[in-house]
């Protein structure tokens, strides 16, 4: 046990308060490794505002969603109506539930920025991987949240979306069906699975969710802030005062904590504004379809998920057979150039080979269908992999040869078209375009190891660019 | 590490104990996962559904509702069954012999179903389980090919089928509209849920 600390003589009862307390929690030590204490590069530019925006966002759909289940009936005879109640009879419900569903989308927008910001200063570099992997998992928990909470309207769209993203499971070979009836606790999307749904939206996974923000922050915490220079400002060579404190660091509590404030007022103007004049966002935040009871018996002629999910959904539409013919075709090219090329052994290539020809095989047994829920699956967890993919010398965009800033603009306009397609029916046009969009979103990130260590880099300062105003 | 010596009969206990454990935690978690199975509520609600379809004329669609899912009656038109000859050959699977969702023996035809007009299927898409919409309308339409046939559309991925549910190739549907098992009580009244075999 700790020795005892005495307040000093003549303290205020505030100070002998925090004394007494310091000596049975650490108050004061959380409060300055986490904020007054904690070192923060001080070249922070504006990209750096979405992680504590993400945060705030996450308190506000926890405060609304704590209200909304007051009223809410998990229950598919009355589920619909105990919406419309909110709406309509209880008093500032409609704030409350429209707090609830622009929240909602607000938090993929903040979390997509602060992932791209990640994404081109290489924040997800060493040793941050763990930072970054953590993220990676609390994206899937928001994926999961809005999917499931999407279902407690019980409206048309959330009827239908559900049944889509449940029989996706039922896509995978031998135990699918069971495997989507376990999901849906019936043979259809009904009462059971609403209330599931219900349970998981509220209570499992956010207390997952809860769990994986706080390892974000502490991974963070012990690993320090990467930068826009993406320079270690904590490293051994990284110049120090006398306290061992880093030079081109201050302290996050003042300096980012009203750089953050500041952002959280903008913030707040664009999110009443929404909540306020156009809640449901022209059918973006909240689908018109919503607005009609579920109905098992009749799909909406146009279905399609929430905007922040179509990217991915794109992805899905985008393998057919034909698909998974170029994808065949693409791998055996790959092989070609092992033998060609490659600097393996002669064992290697004929690993590599096997491995094709089994891979092959497996894309033509099993259906485009099964395919395409893995595509839209792997879309997102070779994000997990980003901190072994990227070979780059450098780790910020800043100093990247400038063909890879490009390369990253274009990623995000395919990101952008790929989301665009996804909320239009299905066309032919719009399959290719899809179909280029997803090999790109792949060729992108798995030869990476390749193409992020073409060019040559620009130097890297020693210290973080930083001009005083 | 210390320099204590192992003791290893408390080692080989802890690790018994470890593995006790581990099974009682194991088997603790079959309930827990037990429950996200159907319950005996949801396994009884699936009887058989009797329907008339004395009223249903020519070109008409009625959709009934057996286990939660929509059971499609169409009586085709002449031209319908017609038109099955002519998108045989764009089929991905123009005999129903894929087993995803195997086709009772008695509608394994061109027209699958017992009655050549009569078409009873699962108004529900193999690939995702939306249910497709109806496009009786032939001629060239949007999301449609021009030489349409009439048939089915997916409004979800794009699927296509053919007036007999049969799936058009190179769409995300794997298999054919699926026909449920059914039979005629007599010749207006059809029982869908229940074959003969049964």
């Amino acid at each position: 046990m700790a020795e005892f600390k005495e307040a000093p003589a003549g303290a205020s009862a505030g100070v002998k308060l925090l004394t007494w307390v310091d000596n049975r929690f650490p108050a004061s030590k959380l409060y300055k490794e986490h904020l007054s204490e904690y070192y923060a590069p001080k070249n922070f530019n504006w990209w750096y505002i979405f992680g504590s925006m993400a945060l705030l966002v996450l308190v506000i759909q926890i405060v609304t969603g704590i209200f909304l289940v007051m009223h809410y009936k998990p229950d598919a005879a009355l589920a619909f109506a105990s919406v419309e109640y909110i709406m309509r009879d209880v008093p500032w419900g409609w704030l409350i539930r429209y707090m609830h569903s622009t929240g909602a989308s607000a938090f993929f927008v903040v979390v997509y920025l602060h992932m791209f910001r990640g994404l081109i200063y290489g924040s997800y570099r060493k040793p941050r991987e763990l930072v970054w992997i953590f993220g990676c998992g609390i994206f899937l928990c928001l994926m999961a949240e809005a999917f499931m909470g999407y279902l407690l309207p019980w409206g048309q769209m959330s009827y239908w979306g559900a049944q889509v993203i449940v029989n996706l499971f039922a896509a995978v070979p031998f135990v699918g069906p069971d495997l989507a009836l376990l999901i849906r606790g019936d043979y259809v999307v009904s009462d059971a699975t609403l209330n599931r749904f219900f349970s998981f939206h509220v209570i499992a996974v956010p207390l997952v969710l809860l769990g994986l923000v706080v390892a974000h922050i502490i991974a963070l915490h012990e690993v320090g802030s990467n930068n826009p220079d993406g320079v270690e400002i904590k490293g051994p060579k990284a110049p120090k005062d006398a306290h061992g404190k880093p030079l081109d660091g201050i302290p996050f509590h003042p300096y980012y904590t009203v750089h953050d404030i500041f952002g959280v007022g903008l913030f707040l103007m664009v999110f009443t504004a929404i909540v306020f004049f156009s809640p449901e966002l022209g059918g973006y935040f909240l689908e018109y379809n919503n607005f009609i009871p579920a109905d098992p018996l009749k799909t909406p002629a146009h279905i399609a998920p929430v905007w922040y999910f179509t990217p991915f959904y794109s992805m899905l539409r985008a393998t057919t057979d034909v698909m998974v013919n170029v994808l065949v075709v693409i791998m055996a090219a790959g092989v070609v150039l092992t033998w060609l090329k490659g600097n393996f052994s002669t064992k290697g290539k004929l690993i590599a080979t096997v491995a094709v020809l089994i891979a092959a095989a497996l894309l033509k047994i099993f259906d485009a269908k099964f395919w395409g829920v893995v595509v839209m699956g792997g879309a997102v967890v070779i994000l997990f992999f980003l901190p072994w993919l990227d070979h780059s010398p450098v780790k910020s965009i800043r100093y990247r040869p400038d063909w890879h800033k490009y390369l990253y603009g274009v990623f995000v306009v395919v990101f952008l078209v790929l989301g665009y397609l996804g909320i239009k029916p299905p066309s032919d046009i719009g399959t290719l375009v899809s179909q280029v969009g997803t090999l790109f979103y792949f060729g992108f990130f798995l030869l990476m190891p390749w193409w992020s260590k073409l060019g040559t880099p620009k130097p890297v300062p020693e210290r973080v660019t930083f001009h005083p105003h | 590490m210390s320099d204590q010596q192992v003791d290893q009969g408390k080692r080989t206990w802890l690790i018994a104990t470890g593995c006790a454990g581990a099974v009682g935690g194991v088997a603790t978690a079959v309930p827990f996962v037990s429950t996200f199975t159907p319950s005996e509520r949801a396994k009884a609600a699936g009887a058989a559904v009797e329907v008339d379809i004395s009223s249903l004329k020519p070109g008409e669609k009625m959709t009934v509702e057996w286990r939660g899912k929509p059971v499609w009656i169409v009586r085709r038109t002449p031209e319908q069954l017609e038109s099955l000859k002519a998108t045989e050959s764009q089929l991905a699977d123009p005999k129903s012999e894929r087993t995803a969702y195997p086709t009772p023996d008695y509608a394994k035809n061109q027209a699958r179903s017992i009655k050549p007009e009569v078409f009873v299927a699962v108004g529900i898409c193999s690939h995702l389980g939306c249910s497709p919409s109806d496009k009786f309308q032939t001629g060239a339409q949007p999301s449609l090919p021009d030489d349409w046939h009439g048939g089915f559309l997916c409004p979800c991925h794009g699927s296509t089928f053919d007036m007999a549910g049969r799936v058009f190739k190179n769409k995300p549907a794997p298999d054919n509209l699926e026909v449920p098992p059914h039979m005629y009580l007599s010749d207006s009244k059809l029982l869908i849920g229940e074959d003969k075999k049964a």
